[in-house]
C-alpha cells in the first residue's frame, strides 16, 4: 500500500505540472525580450501571464508552442521537451493574438478544417465546446471574415479546442475588447479549467489577474512576481491611501510638491497615494491640501490591488536597473 | 468647474450601411474644456460615429457642428481645429522623432520657425533629447502613445479625439498620459476620448454609453452610478450591454 501510494505521489506529481519553464532567455539584436524566465503552470490551473505590450509575453508563447528557440533555457509542455515540436503541436491549443483563422471559410468549415488537421472530428469533442459554439452556431454559414470581433473570438477559442488539449495558450484573447465580452470570456475559461486543463493566458488588463489562480507579472522581459493574486498584493508593503476629490488635476500637482509625498497616481474615481515615510500622517496631508484651498478631500487607507503592486514592482525592477 | 459653451453639437445623427444602422439618431453636446468619455461595446457604432465628428466620413441625416463648423460642408475646417491619435495609427515608424514632428507641422500648415519652436519645447518636456534623430520604432510603446500625443496637439487645436489611446500601454505609463491629458484640459482643450478601461472612465466629466448605435446613458460617472445603484463604471457598462442581450432575446 505504502508503495504504491509513494508512486502515485510520483505520477500525480508528473500529471500536475503541465507547463515547466526554467531560465528561458532570448533576445532580438540588442532587445532582451526574455531575461530568465522561470515558473510553471499545473493542470487544472488559470494561470495568468500579466503585463503591457512590449514586455516579452508573445515571445514566450511562441516558444512554449514550438514557433521559435529560445537563446538558453528549458521547458517541458504537456510532458515533452520544446525540442519534441511534433509531439507538443499535437497536445497544445493556441489562439495566438492576432486572429489566425481562414477568412474565406465558414465558421462550419473552420471549424472541421481544425478538426480534421488534428485527426479527429468535430462530434468526438463537441461536448468541451458545446457552451461556446452554440453562442456562434446561428452564423455557421457566415464566412470567419465577416463575423464581429466577440464572434471570430469564440470562434478562435473553439478552433484551439477541438482537438481537446491538454494545454491551451491564449495570448491576450481579451486586448481591445468591451467590459461584457470580457467577462464572459473569463467565464468561458472558468469551466474549461475544470475539465482539468492547464491554461496560460495573457493579458495587459491589469484587472484580470484576480479571475487567475496564479499569476506572474512579466515587464520588459522579466518577471517581477508569481504567486496567487491575494498573495501578490500583500507584497506591497507600504500603506495605501485612496483620495477622492472633484479637482484630481490640481490636486495631483499640489500633492507633488508636498514634502513627504511618494507616489501620486489616477485610481479611477480615486487618487493612489504612498508617503516617503513608514507612518504616513493622514491628518497632516489633509491640512496641507486644505491649506492649498481644497476643502472637498475624502482621504481613505486602502488595501493594493494588483495594479497597484505591478507598479511598484516594475519601479523597483526599473531601480536596480539603472543602479 | 462648470461647463456651459458647447463645442461639438449632434442633433440626431444617423449613419446606415445598406440596410444595417450603424449610428441611429443620436444627440448629445460636448462642451469647451471637457474630458468626455464615448464608450459603447465593441460595433456599438463609435468608430463610425467618431470618424463623422472627424470629418472624413459622411452621415446619412442629422447634423452637427464641431469647433463651430458644419460636418457636411466644412470638413477642411474641421480637421484643421482638431486634433487626432488612436493606438493604430498615430506616427510614422521609420522616421525620427523629429522628421514625424516635421512633418506632421508641415501638414498642419505650421511655419518652420514654429516647427522648431514646438519640436524644441516638446522634446524638453518629454525628455526626449537624446533620442530625438532616433526612429521612433526604438521608442517603447507608452513613449510612443504620449509623443503621438503632443504631435497631435502641434497645431493647438481646440478639440482632440483620442480612439483608445492606451490600449496595452503599462499602467505607470498610462498615467502619465492621463496627466498629460488632464493638464491639456486645464489649457481648455476639449478631450473626446474612447478606452475599454472602465477605470479611465472615471476620469471623465461626463460619459456616454453606447449600445446597438445608440447613446443609452449620458452623464457624469457619478451620477451614473447613483442612477444604476453600483460601484463602479464597469458595473454601468455591464448592466446596459447586458440589458440590451436580454431585451434582444424577448
Amino acid at each position: 500500500m505504502l508503495v504504491s501510494a509513494a508512486l502515485w505521489d510520483i505520477n500525480l506529481n508528473k500529471m500536475q505540472m503541465e507547463i515547466r519553464i526554467e531560465s528561458i532567455s532570448k533576445s532580438f539584436g540588442d532587445v532582451r525580450a526574455l531575461v530568465d524566465v522561470t515558473f510553471d503552470v499545473n493542470a487544472g490551473e488559470l494561470f495568468g501571464l500579466i503585463g503591457p505590450d512590449g514586455g516579452g509575453k508573445t515571445t514566450l508563447f511562441r516558444i512554449l508552442t514550438t514557433l521559435m528557440l529560445p537563446d538558453s533555457g528549458n521547458a517541458v509542455v504537456a510532458g515533452y521537451p520544446i525540442s519534441d515540436y511534433q509531439a507538443i503541436r499535437r497536445s497544445v491549443g493556441y489562439m495566438p493574438g492576432r486572429f489566425s483563422l481562414y477568412p474565406d471559410l465558414t465558421v462550419e468549415e473552420n471549424l472541421k478544417f481544425f478538426a480534421s488537421i488534428f485527426g479527429t472530428t468535430v462530434e468526438k469533442n463537441y461536448e468541451l465546446i458545446r457552451d461556446i459554439y452554440v453562442q456562434i452556431e446561428p452564423f455557421r454559414d457566415r464566412r470567419a471574415g465577416a463575423l464581429s470581433g466577440g464572434m471570430k473570438q469564440k470562434l478562435a477559442l473553439c478552433c484551439a479546442l477541438i482537438h481537446r488539449p491538454k494545454v491551451l495558450f491564449l495570448d491576450e484573447p481579451t486586448t481591445g475588447v468591451d467590459p461584457v465580452s470580457r467577462k464572459e470570456f473569463w467565464e468561458m475559461l472558468d469551466r474549461l479549467r475544470q475539465d482539468g486543463m492547464a491554461i496560460l493566458v495573457s493579458t495587459a488588463y491589469m484587472d484580470e489577474a484576480s479571475l487567475c489562480d496564479r499569476v506572474a507579472l512579466i515587464h520588459q522581459g522579466k518577471i517581477l512576481t508569481t504567486d496567487t493574486p491575494a498573495n501578490i498584493t500583500v507584497t506591497f508593503g507600504r500603506p495605501l491611501y485612496a483620495i477622492r476629490t472633484s479637482n484630481v488635476y490640481e490636486v495631483t500637482r499640489d500633492i507633488e510638491s508636498y514634502a513627504y509625498a511618494r507616489t501620486i497616481y489616477p485610481f479611477g474615481e480615486h487618487l493612489h497615494y504612498t508617503d516617503k515615510r513608514e507612518k504616513p500622517d493622514p491628518i497632516e496631508l489633509e491640512d496641507f491640501l486644505r491649506g492649498k484651498g481644497h476643502h472637498d478631500i475624502e482621504l481613505t487607507a486602502i488595501e493594493p490591488t494588483i495594479e497597484d503592486a505591478f507598479m511598484e514592482l516594475a519601479e523597483t525592477h526599473s531601480q536596480i536597473l539603472t543602479q | 468647474m462648470t461647463y456651459s459653451d458647447p463645442i461639438i453639437s449632434v442633433d440626431k445623427l444617423t449613419k446606415k450601411f445598406g440596410s444595417f444602422t450603424a449610428v441611429n439618431a443620436i444627440s448629445f453636446q460636448v462642451m469647451k474644456g471637457e474630458i468626455f468619455g464615448f464608450l459603447g461595446a465593441n460595433g456599438a457604432g463609435k468608430t463610425t460615429a467618431m470618424k463623422i465628428l472627424i470629418g472624413i466620413s459622411r452621415p446619412t441625416s442629422g447634423t452637427a457642428t464641431v469647433a463651430g463648423y458644419d460636418i457636411y460642408k466644412q470638413t477642411e475646417q474641421i480637421k484643421k481645429s482638431i486634433g487626432y491619435m488612436s493606438q493604430r495609427f498615430s506616427l510614422y515608424n521609420d522616421l525620427t522623432i523629429k522628421e514625424n514632428i516635421e512633418f506632421f507641422g508641415g501638414i498642419y500648415g505650421l511655419t518652420s520657425r514654429q516647427i522648431r519652436e514646438k519640436s524644441d519645447a516638446l522634446v524638453e518636456k518629454l525628455g526626449l533629447q537624446d533620442k530625438f534623430n532616433r526612429p521612433i520604432s526604438d521608442l517603447p510603446l507608452g513613449w510612443k502613445q504620449k509623443l503621438a500625443f503632443s504631435v497631435a496637439l502641434l497645431h493647438d487645436p481646440k478639440i482632440i479625439f483620442l480612439d483608445e489611446p492606451t490600449g496595452g500601454v503599462d499602467p505607470v505609463t498610462r498615467r502619465m498620459f492621463w496627466n498629460m491629458i488632464y493638464e491639456a484640459a486645464y489649457r481648455g482643450v476639449t478631450i473626446f476620448v474612447t478606452t475599454h478601461y472602465m477605470d479611465e472612465a472615471e476620469y471623465c466629466n461626463r460619459v456616454s454609453m453606447m449600445v446597438d448605435g445608440k447613446i443609452e446613458a449620458l452623464d457624469s460617472p457619478a451620477r451614473l452610478k447613483e442612477k444604476f445603484g453600483v460601484n463602479s463604471m464597469n458595473d454601468v457598462f455591464v448592466r446596459l450591454a447586458r440589458n440590451q442581450d436580454k431585451a434582444k432575446v424577448q
